[in-house]
């Protein structure tokens, strides 16, 4: 399945709007964080400053979520991990709402309860959550859903490689195949769990091996490029949307920041992230899109600049919103 | 009974009334669909879903694999997309194997998500020893899933209330946990107590949640408990009676929304107060309980210390005395409520 024009812009486009996101986000977050504003012997406090907490980028990922989310629709489900942005922003999720929530602010999509790694969109049915491996079984649910309601609707649950080892994953994957769900699982293999390294936490070298095990095709993706997701994850999606059931997709990516902002990332050889900086896939899905014709560099620029504006527009959203009122706390433990 | 009993009553058990406030409700709703381990053929390990599959088929009556972190993950799923999941947990004790589905996502999205989505769900569970099933299938643990914010917690102890309270149940759009205990579902292969098997009316009805029942008047001594300790109370009530002395029982029904007033009204009238409960007991329902009533001492008047009595923080054993000596006996309420007729307070 070759991506049309109009699929290979939305995918430069959305990388570009998700990298120019987090690049923001990293210098963002550190405002208020670091010396000399805050108490003496620390290097860094992570509950200070207009974006508090921990914070997870995906700067270095972005081809996997466009090359999935280019063959989803508004009503398809997508379950994302601790680190959501990338598929968040490529799934369609209100990104000043989204930007508002990392604020903490009453604007934000869950009115400052939730926090960037707590997103929840129901109007275009995106969610994510903090524990490792916990979406697979929700995906499951979301595609039985669309199973019983007769819908052609699918679901996809989005973690990292660290998560194919969590007893959540397996029984989701047996649910999935035993079902015949909707379902896509994407493995993000972006080499570390934190700071350990796959090949010190996974029995075998390829997640996508553990596919046979439960009877559902498994797809290695070996580069992390926007097209190779994309034929992998067309054929995935329209396996499921023709009711033939789950696949389990891994894609080796890169993680161009830490495990978290702050992280010292004492683990990675020195030089790692430049090195993996070197095979960015952005200019390299860029330079496709010139050569087809489909943008000249002045279209590129001023794309860029848009996209750039929107981002910054979105983060004076979430800085100038409100917050709620203390209290507030007190609201939404119960539906009325 | 405060509700006037409807000409169509009948006696069922508290298993076949959960089954038919199900039942009632899938038939009302296309959404409401059940699943979890053995609902389907079997019926439920202790029949709480009887003759569901028959009346609705395999698509709607789902048995499960093994797996209960991958269908409760389901349940939230499937809810978030506005199906309406009845899922169950075969016996408590087994929510260390799920429990982050439930407490971190099932129980804190709504939260989280600021009130912009919802989980309408039910998951049932059945609790309690009291035959020899030991320290892995004889909990009750209601307590645990009352301490986390977000779940709506249901401990019914006969066929009416948990008819009613299955329907609430069913039609809250929050996530509920029904939790019933396995002496008072009326089994075949397990005795009961018979005050739990009662009159149900044939037609649905929802009993509102937070409403706790004085299920026995008296004037002595306030007797604040849930489930099957409601079944012993009553047994133990009669025997004091015998004594002269009277007690009043009140049953919550459900932990989460709980009624305080019901128990600080009783309490104040009578001046005593034991909490009957068998849970474990540090840490759990019969400290909040106690604490309620600490909290209301400047109106409510205590004749003697607050009494709990409750699984004394041992694990329950297997072997017959030891499990009848950790488990609170009506001959423990007993005793219990005649030490309080003798303690004072300064």
């Amino acid at each position: 399945m070759d991506a049309t024009a109009g699929q290979l812009l939305w995918m430069y486009e959305k990388m570009i709007e998700i990298r120019e996101y987090e690049e923001t986000m990293a210098r963002v977050y550190l405002e208020g964080k670091l010396p000399p504003k805050i108490q003496k012997g620390l290097a860094f406090d992570i509950g200070a400053g207009p974006v508090p907490g921990e914070m997870h980028l995906a700067a270095g990922q972005e081809p996997v979520a466009v090359g999935v989310c280019a063959h989803l629709r508004q009503d398809d489900t997508v379950v994302g991990a601790h680190r959501p942005h990338h598929f968040a922003i490529a799934k369609g999720v209100d990104l000043d709402a989204m930007t508002a929530e990392m604020f903490g602010k009453d604007t934000g999509l869950g009115r400052g309860k939730g926090g960037h790694m707590h997103l929840f969109d129901p109007a275009v049915k995106f969610s994510c959550g903090g524990i490792v491996g916990a979406g697979a079984p929700q995906a499951c649910g979301a595609a039985l859903a669309a199973k019983k309601l007769g819908r052609d609707s699918v679901a996809v649950a989005f973690f990292g490689e660290g998560a194919a080892n969590q007893g959540a994953f397996h029984e989701a994957l047996n649910l999935a195949a035993l079902w015949k769900l909707p379902v896509v699982f994407v493995v993000e293999d972006n080499k570390y769990g934190i700071s350990v390294e796959k090949s010190a936490s996974t029995a075998i070298a390829s997640n996508a091996d553990r596919a046979a095990g439960y009877g559902m095709p498994g797809v290695l993706v070996e580069r992390n490029d926007a097209l190779a997701v994309f034929k992998a994850a067309g054929m995935a999606v329209a396996r499921a949307r023709r009711g033939e059931g789950p696949t389990l997709i891994e894609v080796k990516t890169d993680r161009y920041f830490g495990h978290f902002q702050g992280d010292p990332e004492t683990y990675r050889p020195k030089g790692e992230a430049k090195e993996l900086r070197q095979h960015d896939p952005i200019p390299a899905l860029g330079t496709l899109v010139r050569d087809l014709g489909l943008l000249d560099a002045s279209s590129d620029a001023s794309l860029r600049e848009r996209l750039a504006a929107r981002v910054q527009a979105a983060y004076d959203f979430g800085r100038n919103s409100p917050y709620p009122r203390p209290e507030d706390a007190l609201l939404h433990v119960f539906a009325e | 009974m405060t509700t006037a009993t409807p000409a169509k009553a009948r006696t069922l058990t508290m298993a076949q009334a959960i089954s038919e406030a199900t039942a009632q409700e899938m038939e009302r709703d296309p959404r409401v669909f059940v699943m979890g381990e053995d609902v389907g053929k079997y019926g439920g390990i202790f029949s709480a879903t009887t003759g569901l599959l028959d009346k609705f088929g395999p698509d709607r009556v789902m048995d499960t694999p093994i797996s209960e972190t991958g269908f409760m993950g389901a349940a939230l799923g499937a809810a978030a997309e506005g199906l309406r999941p009845i899922s169950e947990l075969m016996f408590v004790d087994f929510f260390g194997v799920c429990f982050d589905q439930i407490y971190n996502h099932i129980a804190k999205n709504h939260y989280m998500s600021g009130g912009a989505c919802k989980y309408p769900l039910v998951i049932t569970t059945g609790i309690g020893g009291g035959y020899n099933d030991a320290a892995q299938h004889s909990q009750c643990l209601y307590s645990i899933f009352a301490h986390v914010p977000g779940l709506k917690v249901v401990v019914p102890s006969n066929a009416y209330d948990a008819k009613g309270l299955m329907t609430t149940a069913i039609r809250d759009d929050n996530p509920v946990v029904f939790l019933y205990h396995k002496g008072i579902m009326g089994l075949s292969w397990m005795s009961y107590f018979e005050g739990s098997t009662n009159e149900v009316p044939e037609e649905p009805y929802a009993l509102p949640f937070g409403e706790a029942r004085v299920v026995r008047e008296g004037s002595d001594v306030t007797i604040v408990t849930l489930s099957q300790m409601v079944q012993k109370s009553l047994v133990a009530a009669e025997e004091l009676a015998a004594e002269g002395i009277s007690a009043e029982i009140v049953d919550l029904r459900t932990l989460v929304p709980l009624d305080r007033a019901t128990v600080l009204k009783s309490v104040a009238k009578t001046g005593r107060l034991l909490v009957a409960d068998e849970d474990y007991l540090s840490y759990g329902l019969s400290g909040e309980i106690a604490a309620l009533v600490a909290e209301h001492l400047d109106t409510v008047r205590l004749k003697a210390p607050v009494r709990r009595l409750a699984v004394p923080d041992v694990p329950i054993p297997f072997s017959r005395p030891l499990e009848q000596f950790a488990i609170p006996q009506v001959d423990n309420l007993v005793a219990s409520v005649r030490g309080l007729m003798n303690a004072k307070v300064y």
